[in-house]
């Protein structure tokens, strides 16, 4: 589904991701791992497609095409979602409005119509059942005034929306306390099927209690340094992110 | 010998137009606008057209839309207007008391007196003057004559006619009294025109004012309005202007509020070539509110220079402004918000923000408060932000799917969202939604463009 391949890529001069190379097949849970600044979130947003970077070198395909020729908008139309580390509050844009808006989208790619008023509030209402969501957040305007928690399931929530293809949850699990955590870990896996894939971006193997990965891989200083199975989550947690520095300094 | 050329400015040409057109001034107009005009000719022949010297039009150069040649309607003229032709121009269709003037003179339209309450007056200014001039004479030019500014001396030099409303004690208008104003020439045109909205203690209406020209010419529309809110009367007046690129409007509002009385406005400015709005509202009784927002939406050379001032002159009273500008191309703006709390204006509130999107690097938009507290106990507060489209809030939008071009538009509306949810009227704030998003996408200057052709 997604073949990442020696993906170098800097900001403002400054090479942040030093030859990634990854593939995620259909049906598979994939754990990047890693502690802060290690360039996992510049890897997140350049699947989405946002512009900050300048792509040094590499190449990535997403289901046969060359996603970075793609704009934001045609990715997550193609099936990438990304679940936003920082989730930007915007003022003014009523949740409702966006959601309509993003599930035409997605539908007009489709060849499809757009739904109806009736019909959308009936999505919009089934999916917040699955999820478990109070029907307030919908109500107001795009993460206005949300907590920290209540953006994180928002996200998860749109993702529920949009039934993306290849989701990628940027520090979905951090700031989230132990019943928020649980909903969107119970949401991320009702929403898993064979079709589709995920890229977890945690540096806690917390949520990888409640969403397990089939691999498990380490990004440190812009480049993977372990792959392996869910054990290295277990690995890391017991032995710290000191063990991969050392054993790389 | 030496031979001293002196060239004739724009300001010498009007006042030698006024000493020439005395007559057809004075013609069929009432004595009550008849005898403010010599003093205010000499007001504005001392003070002339200001430039960038003047503190007041620092930011808005007027000189340049002086300078063009103008025709003068001194004389009603019957030009015939397809009235279902109007609405197709961009103007909001709403379930309304119907007012039309044309180059700034009233035109009965569907005979709008006829479902109004008992005691409403609502008509031109020219034949209330003439007929009712009791209705008149206490109001007229009572704040306007207190001004210094020249544009506002001019109007009153050459103003013959305008609407006029009269809402009696204790009344209520239910629809609102929807005014629109028509511009509409072949040559260039300097339109005057003369405003005059009484509301007596008690009574309520929202007046919605709609100017928009009909034609490519050029056109200096030059309008000034006196509002007076009774004790307790609720007023909201609603303005959308919607000029070509070619046309320069002077729009000045004064407004006097009674104790416990309510004013809402919110000027729109949709379109235009050069525009200045001046708005004073002053308080003359205590527990008064005064809510004074506007947006505005410019883009290639296009100029929109809104100047507020709040006189608090007694306590205890309220006042809230928010004005915002979305700059687009080579476009510029300017915002000028005053606020004065007079020494005995204890338990003052008095809070302005202005809010300023530019879309392109050369858009600039200049914003000035200025604060003058001479009471103690006062709560006053003032913004100013001037940024760019949130590219954040852009790159979430759409990496959800939704295309740059409508990701902008939501995120403009969203911005404008907070000044139109100001107004209370919610058939008007539709059709606004829809004004801008036709305004976003192009179709208000194709509108103009189209007329030019
Ligand atoms: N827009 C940006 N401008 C400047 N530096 C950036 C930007 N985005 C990321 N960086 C830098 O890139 C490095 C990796 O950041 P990030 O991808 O956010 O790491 P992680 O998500 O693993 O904590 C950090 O040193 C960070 O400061
Ligand atoms: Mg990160």
């Amino acid at each position: 589904m997604l073949s990442i391949k020696n993906l170098r890529a800097s900001v403002e001069g400054k090479e942040i991701l030093k030859g990634i190379n990854l593939e995620v097949k259909a049906g598979e849970v994939h754990a990047i791992m890693g502690p802060n600044g290690s360039g996992k979130s510049t890897l997140a947003n350049i699947l989405a497609g946002k512009a900050d970077y300048e792509i040094l070198e590499g190449e990535v395909t997403f289901l046969g095409q060359d996603l970075l020729e793609l704009s934001p908008e045609v990715r997550s139309r193609s099936g990438i979602f990304l679940s936003f580390q920082y989730p930007v509050e915007i003022p003014g844009v009523p949740m409702v409005n966006f959601l309509k808006a993003s599930v035409n989208e997605h539908r007009k790619f489709k060849g499809l119509a757009p739904l109806t008023a009736g019909e959308f509030l009936k999505l919009l209402r089934a999916k917040k059942e699955m999820l478990h969501l109070d029907t307030e957040l919908t109500n107001r305007s795009v993460n206005e005034g949300f907590s920290g928690g209540e953006k994180k399931k928002n996200e998860i929530f749109q993702m529920a929306m949009l039934e993306p293809k290849l989701a990628i949850l940027d520090e979905t699990d951090s700031g989230l306390d132990i019943d928020a955590l649980r909903i969107v870990a119970e949401g991320v896996n009702a929403l898993k099927t064979p079709e589709n894939a995920t890229i977890l971006v945690t540096h806690y193997q917390r949520l990888l209690d409640y969403i397990v990965p089939d691999f498990v891989h380490v990004l440190y200083k812009g480049k993977i340094v372990l792959s392996g199975g869910k054990e290295l989550a277990l690995e890391l947690e017991e032995k710290g992110y000191d063990w991969i520095k050392n054993g790389n300094e | 010998m030496s031979i001293i050329s002196e060239k004739i400015t724009p300001a010498d040409q009007l006042v030698s137009l006024f000493e020439h057109s005395r007559e057809t001034l004075n013609q069929g107009s009432s004595p009550i606008l008849n005898r403010m005009r010599e003093v205010s000719i000499k007001r504005f022949a001392q003070a002339g057209i200001p430039d960038f010297r003047s503190e007041d039009y620092k930011y808005t150069n007027l000189k340049p839309a002086f300078e063009k040649n103008y025709r003068h309607e001194l004389v009603r003229e019957t030009g015939l207007i397809n009235l279902n032709e109007v609405f197709k121009s961009n103007i909001p269709q709403l379930d309304a008391h119907l007012v039309f003037l044309v180059n700034g003179w009233f035109y009965s339209g569907n005979n709008p007196g006829a479902e109004l309450p008992k005691g409403v007056v609502l008509g031109g200014l020219e034949q209330i003057a003439n007929e009712q001039p009791e209705l008149i004479q206490n109001y007229l030019n009572r704040q306007a004559g207190l001004s210094n500014d020249p544009f506002v001396a001019l109007n009153t030099a050459f103003s013959k006619d305008g609407f006029f409303l009269f809402v009696p004690k204790g009344v209520l208008i239910e629809k609102p009294v929807q005014v629109i104003n028509l511009l509409s020439s072949d040559e260039n045109l300097m339109a005057t025109q003369r405003n005059l909205i009484i509301a007596e203690a008690g009574s309520q209406v929202k007046i919605v004012v709609c100017d928009v020209t009909l034609s490519a010419s050029s056109i200096l529309y030059n309008t000034v309005s006196e509002i007076f809110a009774g004790e307790d009367a609720l007023v909201d007046v609603y303005t959308i202007q919607n000029l070509n690129n070619l046309s320069t409007s002077i729009n000045s509002a004064f407004c006097r509020q009674q104790r416990n009385s309510n004013l809402v406005t919110g000027i729109v400015s949709l379109h235009g070539g050069l525009i200045r709005n001046n708005l004073k509202v002053t308080f003359n009784g205590e527990h008064a509110e005064a809510n004074v927002n506007g947006i505005s939406f410019t883009d290639k050379k296009q100029h929109v220079d809104n100047n507020t001032l709040i006189e608090h002159s007694s306590p205890n009273c309220l006042s809230n402004q928010i004005y915002k500008n979305i700059l687009d191309d080579e476009s510029t703006g300017a915002f000028a918000g005053r606020i004065h709390v007079a020494r005995d204006a204890q338990q003052t509130n008095a809070f302005q923000r202005n809010n300023n999107v530019l879309l392109s690097d050369k858009a600039r938009m200049q914003t000035k408060p200025q604060l003058i507290i001479d009471a103690d106990d006062v709560k006053c507060s003032h913004g100013a932000t001037v940024g760019q489209i949130n590219e954040e809030a852009l790159f979430f939008l759409r990496a959800r799917g939704i295309g740059e071009k409508d990701a902008r538009m939501m995120l403009m509306n969203a911005f404008a969202h907070e000044v139109i949810l100001k107004i209370n009227l919610e058939p008007l704030r539709d059709r606004i939604d829809e004004l801008i998003e036709k305004r976003l996408n192009g179709e208000i200057s194709r509108f103009h463009d189209q007329l030019s052709e």
